[in-house]
């Protein structure tokens, strides 16, 4: 079975006080040199079949209507670490 | 003959025995309706209560704006039907796109729960003619996802069209922008809020006023003058 990761973030205009929280806490445990953090989301399919273009439009619609909300969020996929 | 609520509970809803109880005092028939029903059993309006619904896994409101209820519920909006969201509510109508906007995690990150003080801007809508326009009213709030944010773009043309129904005063709680605390459609019969009116309906209980009994009050007058 191939593996696709389907990445979700928020857009960059979307304040992301999670992230914000996490950069602040940075410095307090010694790691210094960040200047910002944005925290996503990471989903990873287990496909059963081909990854062919048919399953990656289905993936893609999948992700365009569940796995993100395109008003706030931006996403990507990938089949096995490379880009598509 | 009773004008008839249908409130429906998705596994995860908290509010809708309050809801249904806030119908029944406005004088109206609630009729309860679950997450798999896909028949909305000839009501007249339907309530979306606060909660967690399908644990706001994912995103608050996402599983549920795909439950067999929901294909109906948007169909029926669509055509006129009146629709109210209260919190877990609003962000299911985000996430069905009847509202425009999402929700999000309060900037601060904290879970809230205080009576929240709230201006009505449009009682023009389905769910808010009991109510003049610059009322102030006083409401319980309880969310950890009651950010409102919206493009630029959505947010002048909610303002310029009269469709921020409601604004928070004396404080914005959770970063929602231009202090929206809900919002209606253009055609003014689905309305979403973050805080809770079905908690405000009796005297002996909640914050001790009934400042959200004209929600129900509203769409029984239009129900029975329809």
């Amino acid at each position: 079975m191939a593996r696709v990761v389907v990445d979700v973030m928020l857009k960059p205009e979307i304040l992301d006080p999670q992230g914000q929280a996490v950069q602040r806490a940075l410095p307090r445990l010694g790691f210094e040199g960040i200047a910002d953090v944005r925290q996503g989301k990471r989903f990873e399919l287990e496909v059963e079949g081909p990854v062919d273009e048919a399953a990656l439009a289905r993936i893609h619609a999948m992700a365009e209507t569940f796995l993100a909300n395109t008003v706030i969020e931006d996403f990507t996929v990938k089949v096995d670490g490379e880009a598509q | 003959m009773t004008a008839r609520v249908g409130v429906i509970t998705f596994p995860g809803t908290l509010d809708d025995r309050d809801t249904q109880r806030a119908v029944r005092i406005a004088g109206l028939e609630p009729v309860p309706l679950w997450h798999r029903d896909k028949d909305l059993k000839q009501v007249d309006a339907v309530v979306l209560p606060g909660g967690f619904s399908y644990g706001d896994y994912l995103r608050a409101g996402a599983i549920s704006r795909f439950s067999p209820v929901m294909e109906t519920v948007i169909e029926q909006a669509k055509g006129g039907m009146p629709v109210l969201g209260i919190c877990n509510g609003f962000q299911v109508l985000t996430e069905t796109h009847l509202l425009p906007g999402a929700m999000l995690r309060n900037n601060h990150l904290h879970f809230i729960c205080r009576e929240q003080k709230l201006r009505v801007e449009n009682a023009g809508t389905a769910w808010t003619s009991d109510y003049e326009a610059g009322q102030e009213i006083s409401i319980p709030l309880k969310n950890i996802d009651g950010r409102y944010v919206a493009d630029e773009h959505t947010l002048d043309e909610l303002e310029a069209e009269g469709r921020v129904a409601f604004r928070y005063l004396d404080g914005n709680p959770n970063g929602s922008l231009r202090d929206i605390a809900g919002i209606t459609n253009a055609a003014g019969n689905v309305v979403g809020l973050m805080p809770h009116p079905e908690h405000a309906v009796e005297p002996l209980v909640g914050t001790g006023r009934t400042d959200g009994l004209g929600f129900f009050t509203s769409i029984l007058k239009k129900l029975v003058n329809a």
